[in-house]
């Protein structure tokens, strides 16, 4: 750490904490509190989550009863669903939106966004983030691409349906498609909006982590959840801006008749005047951002999950250097892997060749992170608190769904299974349920930290049971429905009589999805009662050693009441005994960061 | 009176809420709980843990047992042979590894769930145990990968060794068609900027050029078992891709550009509708359509097998019925059928 920032820290430690006077819209809407701004953050995440995840449930339903009436559709779709039977337009338009919702809104911005602004200052001991402005400023530009977002489900030719990766030409002419048009021009500048909100919040996180650390707080000393946001935000800052650039593009091919990605072009009884774009490019472009966009959702799940582990299996964390080595490495070898995406895609197929070598490369660290979880478990005094429980489950998913990525990142035997739902299994796994876990993990351990009070424990639990047996009954049987050719976004399969008998298991899948979606109210009931009447928290209810919870229950612009803690020891030291095997703060079995080192006491180097 | 209905419902939903929080606040009282697991609560998940790994082996197995009938026939194609064997061996590979780490994972979820009292092992690390796993890794993916590339080069290989037939696959929203080279098996050029719907040149083929006289354009892909077949896409308007799940065989068609995939066929149609997974199969899928006759519901004709030709890149609104039948059949067959096709040439001249 440099020396700037120690004076920096000192300095600030004097002049706080100055109570200002808050207004309520200051205090509650353009706050520039990092606590504020990230329950801002979860709770416009847990709405589009809301949304994200209806849509899955209806278009499942079409998907197990296909062509048959429901009244659901009519209440929500209206004319999108005549007499009831859902529209195959409208089936592409849900499928698109779900995808764009759950990875970007949900799963970006409601994990990354949460966690990162209400840990980075508290885990780190700073007084706030490095500019508090960027931050409500990066807040606020999300939720105006969320509204936006959601407007575009109201255009009267529907919302953008051209799937999730937006592949032109579908995408960029509105003859190929309804949603192509107004749908598709509110989607892009949702997601224009998006990228600079996300950008900002990634620099400011950045900045943060780099100088505002407390003294002592050295980069070997920071809690795994520090490195993940740290690093996830640099991966951020490399890709995102990739995306705008695709994203501007195809907004000039769209409005402004170039030709960036499109070529020899005849649709509806006429040629186009496009010439010598490619498609391809256009992969290219998204997959650039969108591979590093797997890992922009799954690190931070990640990060809580080394954190919330360690703190219940009463151990520290199993090869904190591995861990770090392995999120650096996961991070780089993810902005080098998107062609996996590409396979046949009519590239080169010698490209293809070295995407397969860089692609089975990152199962790697992957592995070694999935072995070093398994290993902090091993001789632990596990507390089974649902954060806990989620964060098992969040490794089972990711091995279950990692494994399956050894198939589809091997360029030969993705030919047969490419687009299939063997993908959709295999990625639903591995980066939705799982960075899923890790939002709910997050959620029920630093509930405390956000709302002063304590989630209900027993919801927790009829919470995570029923969805982790649902996880799996929807997603392990989707597999041999991907193995048996049945291509993804298919409005319904009944053209294929080969795919007939495939009925039943599209049945059970709704089935386990439609309980699995009941089971999300219960954490919803659990989540907004617990606000108002959860008991409340003690200062650490987990007994944790990292800093935050040091500061104060009560909430105020600045964190610590006086001077900043000083760090003397990494964020790990859970049942660490002296030589004669007495915990070395009698009969306390953690020893919290700002703890100096104990007479005898020997830091060890990990 | 819906209104009514409605507000009714809603009314009670909130007095359902208020009373569930009344009841939930009570409870509070009572307990005194401090929300944070006991060793009651770690026990009874731990139990819980240990039933979820006897949950997802049952699953695994359930699964096999009952969808195993569902995946696809044996390769009909050359190259399929050795991506099914990389296939099984990589499965292989999967399914051990998963039943391990599950095993160790929720194992020790359920061995050392937390009691008063308890130490845990201050166990912060172990190189001799990384490096084992990061070897073992490096090692087994190493093997796959050099594997997989062989594999892979193989098969993107496209040449014109071994008198390839040449076939262009044709992609339009919502449909596909297939172009023969014809007796000179060499495609005519085409463009887009060619196609007149008026004169049925829906292709867009060079009219003037020799070489696509002779072309011949179908809504039906015929191949002759045997011989290589090297396959030229295109499409005209959006992104598609040609996936032959039965040949292991797939490639996306790009409006712009040619692409390219090329396979051989060693199982004919005839041959394929005889092998008994294909058998039972029909079987299985006609009952199912018989009761949809009964019930007078749609799709209820006996079904037949044959190959197809699916689109696998979403493309539209009827994207989900994007198809066209493929033939395998004899060479005789083949010549038979190719003889009985009109030429470019001649259906432009029936045109005039």
């Amino acid at each position: 750490m440099s020396v700037t920032a120690h004076a920096h820290v000192d300095e600030h430690a004097d002049d706080h904490v100055h109570h200002h006077k808050e207004t309520f819209v200051t205090k509650y809407i353009f706050s520039q509190d990092h606590k504020m701004i990230s329950k801002q953050y979860l709770i416009t995440g847990l709405i589009m989550g809301i949304i994200g995840i209806a849509m899955s449930l209806l278009f499942r339903l079409q998907l197990a009863w296909p062509g048959e009436s429901f009244p659901i559709f009519e209440v929500f779709l209206g004319g999108w669903a005549p007499d009831g039977v859902l529209d195959a337009d409208m089936y592409l338009a849900l499928v698109t939106i779900h995808g764009t919702i759950m990875v970007f809104f949900v799963l970006t911005a409601g994990l990354s966004g949460t966690f990162s602004n209400l840990l980075i200052p508290l885990q780190i001991g700073a007084r706030d983030m490095a500019s508090g402005f960027l931050n409500m400023l990066s807040y606020w530009m999300f939720f105006v691409s969320s509204v936006i977002m959601v407007i575009s489900l109201f255009v009267e030719a529907g919302p953008a349906a051209a799937g999730w990766t937006i592949y032109p030409p579908l995408s960029a002419l509105p003859m190929a498609q309804p949603g192509s048009g107004m749908g598709m021009t509110l989607w892009l500048v949702s997601m224009a909006i998006f990228i600079a909100s996300s950008l900002l919040g990634s620099l400011n996180y950045i900045v943060t982590v780099i100088n505002l650390r407390t003294k002592g707080m050295s980069m070997t000393r920071l809690p795994l959840t520090i490195w993940a946001f740290f690093v996830t935000a640099i991966i951020g800052v490399i890709s995102f801006p990739v995306l705008l650039s695709a994203a501007l593009l195809l907004i000039m091919d769209r409005s402004f008749g170039t030709s960036f990605f499109l070529s020899d072009i005849f649709i509806q009884g006429e040629v186009l005047h496009y010439q010598g774009g490619s498609p391809v490019l256009f992969e290219h472009l998204f997959w650039f951002l969108g591979h590093p966009e797997v890992y922009i959702v799954l690190l931070p799940a990640l990060g809580i999950t080394s954190e919330v582990m360690s703190t219940n299996a009463r151990k520290p964390i199993f090869g904190y250097r591995a861990m770090v080595a392995s999120i650096l490495a996961i991070a780089f070898l993810s902005t080098i892997v998107w062609g996996h995406h590409m396979f046949i895609s009519g590239m080169n197929p010698f490209l293809g060749s070295v995407f397969t070598f860089t692609t089975l490369l990152i199962a790697i660290p992957s592995a070694v992170k999935a072995f070093n979880y398994i290993t902090t478990l091993w001789k632990g005094n596990l507390q089974l608190n649902p954060a806990m429980l989620f964060s098992i489950g969040l490794v089972s998913t990711f091995i279950t769904g990692g494994l399956t990525g050894i198939i589809l990142g091997d360029s030969t035997l993705d030919i047969n299974v490419h687009d299939t739902y063997f993908v959709v299994a295999h990625f639903h796994l591995v980066m939705g349920i799982s960075a899923l876990y890790g939002l709910f993990a997050g959620v029920y351990h630093w509930f405390p930290k956000m709302f002063k009070r304590m989630m209900n424990k027993n919801l927790g639990y009829v919470h995570f049971w029923i969805t982790a047996i649902c996880a799996y009954g929807v997603f392990f049987p989707m597999h041999f429905v991907g193995m048996a050719g049945v291509p993804r976004r298919y409005y319904q399969n009944t053209a294929f009589p080969m795919f007939d008998e495939l009925t039943d298991v599209n049945v059970l899948i709704t089935v386990f999805a439609l309980i699995a979606g009941l089971a999300q109210l219960v954490f919803l009931y659990n989540f907004i009662i617990s606000i108002f009447y959860g008991k409340p928290t003690e200062q650490n209810p987990w007994k944790s050693n990292t800093l935050e919870w040091t500061a104060p229950i009560e909430h105020f612009h600045g964190n610590w009441e006086g001077e900043i803690p000083h760090v003397h020891r990494w964020a790990y030291d859970y049942s660490k005994i002296d030589e004669n095997g007495e915990y070395i703060i009698p009969g306390q079995d953690f020893v919290p960061q700002n703890i100096p080192l104990q007479q005898d006491e020997e830091e060890l180097n990990h | 009176m819906t209104t009514l209905l409605i507000l009714i419902v809603l009314v009670l939903v909130a007095i359902a809420i208020w009373q569930m929080t009344k009841i939930f606040e009570l409870s509070k009282l009572k307990t005194e709980d401090s929300q944070v697991a006991t060793d009651k609560d770690n026990k009874y998940n731990g139990y819980l843990l240990f039933a979820f790994l006897i949950f997802i082996y049952g699953i695994t197995i359930f699964s096999f047992y009952k969808y195993t009938k569902v995946l696809l026939p044996e390769s009909a194609s050359a190259h399929g042979n050795d991506y099914d064997y990389l296939l099984l061996v990589s499965f292989i590979i999967i399914f051990f590894v998963q039943t391990i780490t599950q095993a160790l994972l929720h194992y020790f979820g359920y061995k050392y769930r937390g009691e008063k009292g308890k130490k845990a092992l201050f166990f912060a690390d172990n190189d001799r145990l990384e490096f084992i796993w990061t070897i073992i890794p490096v090692i087994v993916l190493a093997g796959l990968i050099l594997w997989g590339l062989y594999t892979w080069t193989n098969i993107m290989d496209i040449n014109d060794e071994d008198d390839p037939l040449i076939v262009e696959l044709y992609a339009q929203q919502f449909n596909w068609t297939a172009r023969y080279g014809g007796t000179d098996n060499v495609l005519g050029s085409a463009n887009v900027r060619m196609i007149d719907i008026d004169k049925a040149n829906v292709l867009g083929l060079d009219e003037s050029d020799p070489n696509a006289s002779d072309d011949v354009i179908v809504k039906e892909l015929h191949l002759p078992v045997g011989r290589k077949v090297n396959f030229k896409m295109r499409s005209q308007d959006v992104l598609h891709s040609a996936y032959m799940p039965h040949f292991r065989a797939q490639m996306n068609c790009v409006p712009g550009m040619t692409t390219e995939f090329s396979f051989t066929p060693t199982i004919t149609t005839a041959e394929m509708r005889m092998n008994p997974d294909i058998v039972d199969k029909v079987k299985r899928t006609n009952k199912i359509r018989a009761e949809r006759a009964a019930n007078g519901e749609d799709n209820s004709d006996p079904w037949e097998f044959d190959y197809v030709l699916l689109c696998n890149k979403i493309c539209g609104k009827s994207h989900y019925n994007m198809q066209m039948k493929i033939i395998v059949e004899s060479e005789e067959d083949y010549n038979a059928w190719i003889e009985s096709q009109q030429t470019f040439s001649q259906t432009m001249a029936s045109i005039e």
